[in-house]
């Protein structure tokens, strides 16, 4: 029964967002739609309350592990421990969609039921956009992969997830990056309905930089959260690897990055108003590509679940028809954008701009990094792009990117002269120069490290340069919010240079009492014991690691054997230190009955990590900060009013 | 139509990707039974050139798995290739050469680092035009703006 009203609730949304689409492209024509225009912004509310409603009912049959649903026999099973019985509600292709487009219609119910800044029509245009996005996901959800779907026969029971999966991290992994996504899909929406409106004003971009920035903080932590995720999980010691799912998660964010500054100059300033737009289209673009290229099986790697033909046919559809859609209105619209205001090289938005284009191009590499080999594999030729062609090409063009940065925040707006900041840039520029110097003295490290360390030093003092000079107590919290995040990514850039500069390995056949050394750290085996849980068994070694004269830790890394479905997973057990951290990996039992370990210690590898939640909290400060303006501005505005109607009053009496 | 080309072989790819995990997934012993690899699990006693042959397994494609390098699997083909590469490297070889030796034999698909050549050169080309892009728009956006800036102040 709750599985059926979750089915209808779901073809109510769908009417609903056709409402939308169709109301809110009426109130273009003029005043004779008025009645159905003003249906608009009910019917995303309704929308949202609907999508919610199916979510809910889909988290219930998979609490109760209701076996006639087909979504629950193949997904779930009735021993699993109850979190991961409702992170498996989302685990899976459908259940992440509703999830994608619930998360949306509640988003869209919410600027529906608050924005109040923008002109009527901009705000039905925008909402008419979110219905054409979300009727997308409808019709995909209801047609070709319908959550709710029942099974003639009950199973006996569910075939459980894949263990991999049963991770407290990886179960809220997938959900924040589609938060991410969908925030750009607001942002899009907001984009579409400026341009069909011609109302591309400071008033458009700061109605659309909360959700621009909430998007941005969500992909950050997603990207954080999974390379964290793939880092401990699959027991390879590596944090990002440039496999296909994660470029697709990083397209967003560089889309993303570069919109959130564009946007800002326009609330600022009013300059960069078809460059903002145009990058509202890619980041949505980019985003529609990481929600439904990883769903289609396209780009097989640990994230890709094998889908059918048919369901993927679907997908490669909707992506057309989305994303050509959004360029095409935009090829048709932005001719008639009027030019923003004008700025001088040297300012604070010609910095923002340089790093823009810096941006879109990285982004274009990436793209085309992770687009060529299914291009090429098209026509028989397989090829592989890795690390090495990503790494040197992402850095040719995020180097300038990071030189700039170091500067922007300290120019003033519109104009400025490269003089008056000379002093700090001096300093700076001792710094980068130092680092360098000094890292090519301390140890034998690819130029990439060694240019890393040089940015970092240069990027972690310049990105407090901005506060130099003022009150620290008069600072407003979204300037707090940018030098936070700034500083993040020269914490998480030090992490990374000093990951590849300095890690030590040592991989080893170790007999019982046997032992290690690694990078300053003794490594024991003290034994190797079968140990069980709910639905795996292990063989986990106790390894005793001692540092110096400091007191032994005892570490236990297992190998993992699940039943349902049976699979074998290496668990690692990690150290972490404040200036490292200890990896430890146990392999196969050879032959003559040692057992193999693999031991790593990574110098500040924690860094990286650091730095992705300070650029997230730094984007929170953000938008704190830009929220608690706009209540300001709009408090003001009302009292301003009240004051103006006061007088009339008087005047009349 | 080259889409359904694409989704073809991508599932094709899948279906030969799944099948390697059915036999992992019964414990690990798969492995023990293969003739010895001693390389595959053990570091060279020359660490300048154990880490030449982990910098060049870091760029080698596990054929078997999804999405990674040879030193990052435990899976049989990928020992046996870190094994290869140990020894080569043992016995003088330059990575390079020894890359070379594997493309020959496993394809340019092995290798994460695409050399340039009749079909990878537009991974090559495109940063370049896009290189020459980024210039032009920010010669045109930045460049004429200062321009205008200073024989029309007023605008």
């Amino acid at each position: 029964m709750i599985a059926e009203l979750g089915h209808a609730a779901l073809w109510l949304c769908a009417a609903l967002a056709a409402l939308q689409l169709f109301g809110g492209a009426l109130a273009q024509r003029g005043a004779q739609a008025a009645d159905v225009a003003a249906l608009v912004r009910p019917a995303a509310m309704a929308q949202a309350l609907l999508a919610g409603f199916a979510f809910c009912c889909l988290l219930w049959v998979f609490a109760i592990t209701d076996l006639s649903v087909k979504l629950v026999a193949t997904n779930s099973h009735s021993l699993k421990p109850m979190i991961f019985k409702l992170s498996g509600s989302w685990g899976n292709h459908e259940g992440s969609m509703l999830l994608w487009v619930a998360v949306m219609a509640m988003a869209g119910g919410l600027i529906a039921l608050v924005e109040k800044r923008l002109p009527e029509k901009t705000m039905q245009a925008t909402l008419a956009a979110q219905g054409f996005v979300a009727l997308g996901f409808y019709a995909f959800l209801l047609l070709s992969s319908n959550p709710f779907e029942r099974l003639p026969v009950p199973a006996a029971e569910g075939q459980g997830l894949n263990p991999l999966l049963q991770d407290i991290g990886l179960a809220f992994h997938p959900p924040t990056l589609y938060f991410g996504y969908v925030g750009l899909s607001v942002a899009f929406s907001f984009a579409v309905g400026a341009l069909v409106t011609r109302q591309v004003t400071p008033d458009f971009a700061r109605a659309m930089r909360p959700w621009v920035l909430a998007a941005w903080v969500f992909l950050t932590l997603g990207i954080t959260a999974g390379s964290y995720w793939a880092y401990y999980e699959l027991g390879w010691g590596g944090y990002w690897f440039w496999d296909p799912v994660e470029n697709a998660s990083l397209l967003p964010w560089l889309a993303a990055t570069a919109l959130l500054h564009s946007a800002s100059v326009l609330a600022a300033r009013d300059a960069l108003r078809t460059w903002t737009i145009m990058l509202g289209v890619v980041a949505f673009s980019m985003s529609m590509l990481g929600t439904f290229l990883v769903r289609s099986g396209l780009l097989t790697s640990v994230h890709a679940f094998a889908v059918d033909p048919e369901r993927g046919t679907f997908i490669l559809i909707l992506l057309a028809l989305y994303i050509g859609g959004a360029l095409l209105l935009f090829a048709l619209r932005a001719g008639h954008v009027r030019e923003g205001e004008r700025f001088q090289l040297t300012s604070r938005e010609g910095a923002l701009v340089f790093n823009n284009v810096m941006l879109s191009v990285i982004l274009g590499v990436v793209l085309l990094g992770t687009m060529y080999p299914l291009l090429t594999e098209a026509f028989d030729v397989r090829v592989s792009v890795g690390p090495p062609y990503f790494n040197p090409f992402g850095a040719v063009f995020a180097i300038p990117m990071f030189l700039v940065m170091m500067v922007g925040p300290m120019l003033r707006w519109r104009r400025d002269s490269a003089r008056r900041i000379q002093r700090p840039v001096l300093i700076i520029a001792v710094l980068v120069f130092v680092a360098a110097v000094l890292a090519l003295i301390l140890g034998d490290m690819s130029i990439l490290a060694l240019l890393g360390f040089a940015m970092a030093a240069g990027l972690a003092v310049a990105s407090f340069m901005p506060l130099r000079g003022r009150k620290l107590a008069r600072v407003p919290i979204a300037t707090w919010g940018m030098v936070l995040a700034h500083f993040g990514i020269a914490v998480s850039l030090f992490g990374m240079a000093s990951e590849s500069a300095f890690t030590t390995e040592r991989l080893a056949a170790v007999e019982q009492g046997g032992s290690v050394d690694v990078g300053g750290w003794t490594v024991t085996l003290a034994g190797v014991d079968p140990v069980a849980g709910p639905n795996w068994t292990a063989m986990e070694a106790r390894l005793v690691a001692q540092r110096g004269e400091s007191d032994p830790i005892i570490m236990t890394p297992q190998s993992r054997n699940f039943w349902a479905p049976q699979m074998q997973t290496t668990e690692s057990a990690l150290a972490t230190r404040l200036d490292g951290q200890l990896y430890a990996v146990l392999g196969n039992q050879a032959d003559d009955g040692r057992w193999q370990v693999r031991l790593w210690w990574k110098p500040f590898v924690t860094f990286i990590w650091y730095g992705g939640l300070l650029i997230a909290l730094g984007g929170v400060l953000a938008i704190i900060g830009r929220v608690l303006e706009d209540l300001k501005r709009r408090s003001v505005r009302a009292r301003a009013d009240e004051r103006r109607a006061d007088r009339r009053e008087q005047g009349y009496a | 139509m080259a889409f359904r080309v694409i989704l073809a072989s991508a599932l094709c790819l899948v279906s030969l990707i799944i099948q390697p995990i059915g036999p992992a997934a019964s414990p690990a012993n798969a492995q023990d039974s293969l003739p010895p690899a001693p390389y595959a699990y053990q570091q060279l006693d020359n660490p300048a050139q154990e880490q030449a042959a982990m910098e060049l397994m870091h760029s080698l494609r596990c054929l078997t798995c999804q999405s990674q390098s040879i030193a990052d699997s435990d899976a049989p083909l990928a020992g046996d290739m870190r094994h290869q590469v140990r020894t080569r490297i043992l016995a003088g070889e330059e990575p390079e050469v020894i890359r070379a030796w594997l493309v020959e034999r496993y394809g340019d698909y092995v290798s994460y680092d695409p050399q340039i050549s009749a079909s990878t050169w537009p991974l090559f080309a495109v940063p370049l035009v896009l290189l020459l892009l980024a210039g032009i728009i920010l010669f045109k956006r930045l460049g004429r703006r200062e321009s205008q800036e200073h024989s029309d102040p007023g605008s």
